[in-house]
């Protein structure tokens, strides 16, 4: 399967009366969005803000946040969701690297996050240095809280796909291709070179905790084989909300760094031959079926190396080192990529379990350090929720606008799938 | 906290989903719940089923209790 | 310019008071540097004095450790010391322990830096490394000169305020603190590289040694629950309506003691959860999912169980450190044996 990915660099947004790309300027029109919006009745009003890296602007609460990109060719973006049902990953792709849809509105759960497009907190998060099209939006009065997640959830994409669209007809500055052949295919292609697979672990535990593949709940599906490719153009969407600073929004999916830097080394020190996906389950009995069927994924492909990647912590914490255990088991060698909690003094256990298979951790740093957020000249969404979200805590808000929170509230701070150079070492 | 209290000399039992945690953490008497979003019952069968499971697992928990343990050790139904 | 006050700490041996016929001294002090503060006293130069000396016996400050933690204190407080310095302790299992003892309550009582010095595998090493700054020393006092140059360099750094990097940069013992930096390649790059490593069976270092947790040996059981008060403890996250403490959905700084007297199941309009790891709906229909009030007063009035407390203990259990988990339980544990709570019921999600 090979997909060529045209990249249209954007350095700045502004409004204007229709939506397009120009010159690396991404002009947006206002009451386009809104009206695209606002075709879902379950919403009753939006705004459109935009916010530019380096601007005194905060963003909160944030729910997700998506590339704009677009299908030139083979299929549609998003399928199962806003696109019918088609498997993607292969044909012509084009995104507007540098811009992102971030949408926002009243909290659903305790798990939307904060995005600084200046100051110290803005070094924690990729989302300062997009250039962002801001979507605000309110629910009707009394609406359930999972048709309010989904709501919001399709109107970023569809915003997204809309903006996308700018940039069908374009020239890319740069085009990459990526290719995984069919098993065999790609065995014979680098027979010396070891084989190496990627295990996905989507969150999947429930209201804002959820993850859609082709437009089905991730808890719905079993492990299963995917082209990396795939997920470029959209088969993974992001519902849910954990720990912001652990959120795999939308955009990281797209934009996944292991597949992006396994890409790098394909062909060369390694045979990369696909991704596992899995899931992070509620009842202890799916996370040992689901584990064991990693497990046995690996055996058959007869992987010998393998990276894997969580969303979350906690429970979660077991699902990593039931899949190292089995992997481990089955052949490979194996390299997590996760997080760290071990209290704002950096004193205690980083991770709920262990095993000692899990030998060899890539760390994106710890989420429970205090970072002082200064106050900012404008904010788009409110702060009002900040002391209960994630990371907040009582007197965490100060009346000048200022905050002191936990880094974990700062929108994929600490993402666990290493696309930031955050890191922690033992003082 | 399972810990603490042990430590201080009162017998304690933990009813927790993720049994491989309270393992790893180091609780003693562990009773396996029903699942993280409700962990002792399960409303999808109606109220009265829900708290029959919720009463087997409180009358596990204390069959725990009174168990002696020399290590760690898991009470299945 | 004044200079930076120091007030330094060392036992009966490196006073020259003696050995073990000395080890039984009581603090007392002198004014200005004494033995090992001489040298110390000249590393650190002109801009600081070591004003005052403290002086106390191995064997004393073992044997009476409250005590003479508490003269020492006030010994030192006339002073108005800027920095602290205790030992270097070398490989004295005693003396190590005393530096850790009094450099921790120096800290604590006076809020100013203060520094020690130890072998690694002193006693005192892993009794203090987590709280305090230990330079690695040798394990004879052969390696004083290499002591005193690198604790008067971390001092230094210590009393200006200099921000202390890592273990190996300072000459300290690691402490176990997990510190974030920003890294010139990205973590997925990282872990690509390990991999590739890995794979070749080259040398890979993990950038997050596995945890290790304590064990507690398990208790004897209850002879019989019906002569015993049951007390619920949770970390499902259930608080009165309104969260009247502001317990946080994660990674918790606090806990809750809430009442249940008189009722005789968790109400949902009395009591909500705020945990942020799972979906909320179901436990915010019923509490009683994660504290079994129901069933537990049931068996409290059919005999099954002797009583149950008239309270529930509370916090959130995702994301909240092992550290905070654990004060939590020594906290609370004094209440539930001052109630004569014979056996525990802790849930967890």
């Amino acid at each position: 399967m090979k997909l060529e990915l045209g990249k249209i660099f954007i350095h700045d947004v502004q409004f204007a009366e229709r939506t397009y790309a120009e010159n690396g300027i991404l002009y947006i029109c206002r009451q386009e969005i809104l009206d695209l919006v606002l075709q879902d009745d379950r919403l009753v009003s939006a705004e459109v803000e935009l916010a530019r890296p380096g601007e005194s602007v905060r963003i909160a609460p944030i729910k997700d946040v998506i590339e704009p990109r677009v299908k030139v060719d083979g299929g549609g973006l998003f399928p199962g969701i806003i696109s019918k049902v088609k498997q993607v990953g292969e044909g012509r792709t084009h995104a507007l690297v540098g811009a992102a849809v971030v949408t926002s509105g009243r909290i659903v759960g305790f798990q939307e996050g904060i995005i600084d497009m200046s100051g110290e907190a803005a070094r924690y998060t990729p989302f300062s240095k997009t250039n962002n099209v801001c979507v605000i939006f309110h629910a009707k009065d009394g609406i359930d809280a999972h048709e309010h997640e989904t709501a919001g959830r399709l109107a970023g994409l569809k915003v997204a796909a809309y903006i996308g669209e700018a940039a069908r007809d374009i020239t890319p500055d740069e085009v990459v291709a990526y290719e995984t052949k069919p098993y065999l295919e790609q065995i014979a292609e680098y027979p010396d070179l070891p084989r190496v697979g990627y295990i996905h672990m989507l969150q999947s535990q429930g209201l804002l905790h959820d993850t859609y593949y082709y437009g089905v709940d991730a808890k719905k599906f079993i492990p299963t084989f995917m082209y990396p490719t795939e997920i470029m153009d959209g088969a993974i969407v992001s519902g849910n909300c954990v720990a912001p600073c652990d959120k795999v929004t939308t955009f990281h999916h797209l934009n996944n760094p292991v597949i992006e830097d396994l890409y790098k080394r394909h062909g060369k020190d390694l045979n990369f031959i696909g991704v596992i996906l899995t899931n992070e389950n509620v009842f202890l009995a799916d996370k040992e079926r689901c584990s064991d069927m990693v497990g046995k994924l690996v055996g058959f492909l007869g992987l010998d190396g393998v990276i894997i990647t969580e969303e979350g912590y906690g429970n979660p914490d077991t699902d990593l080192m039931m899949n190292c255990k089995k992997a481990t088991m089955a052949g490979a060698k194996v390299v997590l990529i996760t997080d760290e909690f071990p209290g704002r003094d950096g004193k205690s256990q980083s991770l709920a379990d262990a095993v000692p298979e899990a030998e060899t951790v890539v760390s994106c740093g710890q989420g429970n350090v205090i970072i002082h957020f200064p106050p900012m000249d404008k904010v788009i969404g409110t702060l009002e929720y900040v002391e209960t979200m994630i990371g907040g805590y009582e007197g965490s808000l100060k009346p000048d606008g200022s905050i002191d929170a936990e880094l974990q509230i700062i929108i994929a701070s600490t993402i666990a799938n290493g696309y930031n150079h955050l890191a922690a070492r033992t003082y | 906290m399972v810990k603490e209290i042990e430590r201080a000399g009162i017998p304690v039992v933990h009813i927790a989903t993720v049994v491989p945690i309270s393992l790893t953490i180091g609780a003693n008497r562990i009773v396996p719940a029903v699942g993280i979003p409700y962990p002792l019952g399960d409303p999808n069968l109606g109220e009265d089923k829900s708290k029959k499971i919720r009463r087997e697992l409180v009358e596990l928990a204390l069959k725990a209790l009174m168990t002696p343990v020399e290590e760690q050790t898991v009470f299945e139904k | 310019m004044s200079k930076t006050i120091i007030v330094h700490y060392i036992n009966n041996f490196f006073a020259g008071a003696g050995g073990e016929e000395a080890a039984g001294m009581a603090p007392e002090l002198r004014e200005g540097a004494v033995g090992p503060g001489l040298a110390l006293a000249e590393a650190f130069g002109e801009e600081y004095e070591i004003a005052a000396t403290v002086i106390c016996g191995d064997n004393y400050f073992g044997e009476h450790m409250e005590e003479a933690t508490e003269r020492i204190l006030k010994l030192i407080r006339p002073y108005g010391p800027q920095l602290f310095i205790a030992g270097p302790a070398f490989n004295a299992g005693r003396y190590g322990v005393a530096c850790g003892t009094i450099a921790r309550a120096v800290e604590e009582q006076f809020h100013i830096p203060v520094l020690t010095g130890m072998y690694e595998e002193n006693p005192g090493a892993d009794m203090f490394r987590r709280d305090l700054i230990i330079i690695k020393t040798k394990n004879s006092a052969a390696g004083m000169r290499q002591a005193v140059r690198k604790m008067a360099a971390a001092g230094e750094k210590l009393a200006k305020g200099g921000e202390i990097l890592g273990p190996e940069e300072e000459g300290y013992l690691e402490r176990g603190i997990r510190v974030n930096y920003f890294h010139e390649k990205r973590g997925s790059e990282r872990a690509v590289d390990l991999l590739v490593r890995k794979m070749r069976g080259e040398e890979c270092t993990t950038e997050y040694p596995m945890p290790v947790f304590d064990r507690v040996p398990p208790l004897p059981p209850v002879d019989d629950v019906s002569k015993v008060k049951i007390a619920v403890v949770t970390s499902g996250g259930i608080v009165p309506q309104g969260n009247p403490d502001h317990i946080e959905s994660s990674s918790a700084t606090k806990y809750g003691i809430y009442s249940i007297k008189g009722m005789d199941h968790m109400d949902k309009a009395d009591f909500m959860t705020i945990h942020g790891g799972y979906d909320r709906a179901f436990v915010t229909e019923d509490p009683d999912l994660v504290v079994p009030l129901d069933v537990l007063r049931e068996m409290e009035s059919e005999g099954v169980i002797g009583g149950l407390a008239d309270y529930f203990i509370t916090t959130t259990g995702t994301g909240t450190s092992t550290g905070n988990a654990r004060g939590f339980g020594r906290d609370f544990v004094k209440k539930l044996l001052d109630d004569n709570i014979g056996a525990v019921i802790l849930t967890s999600t």
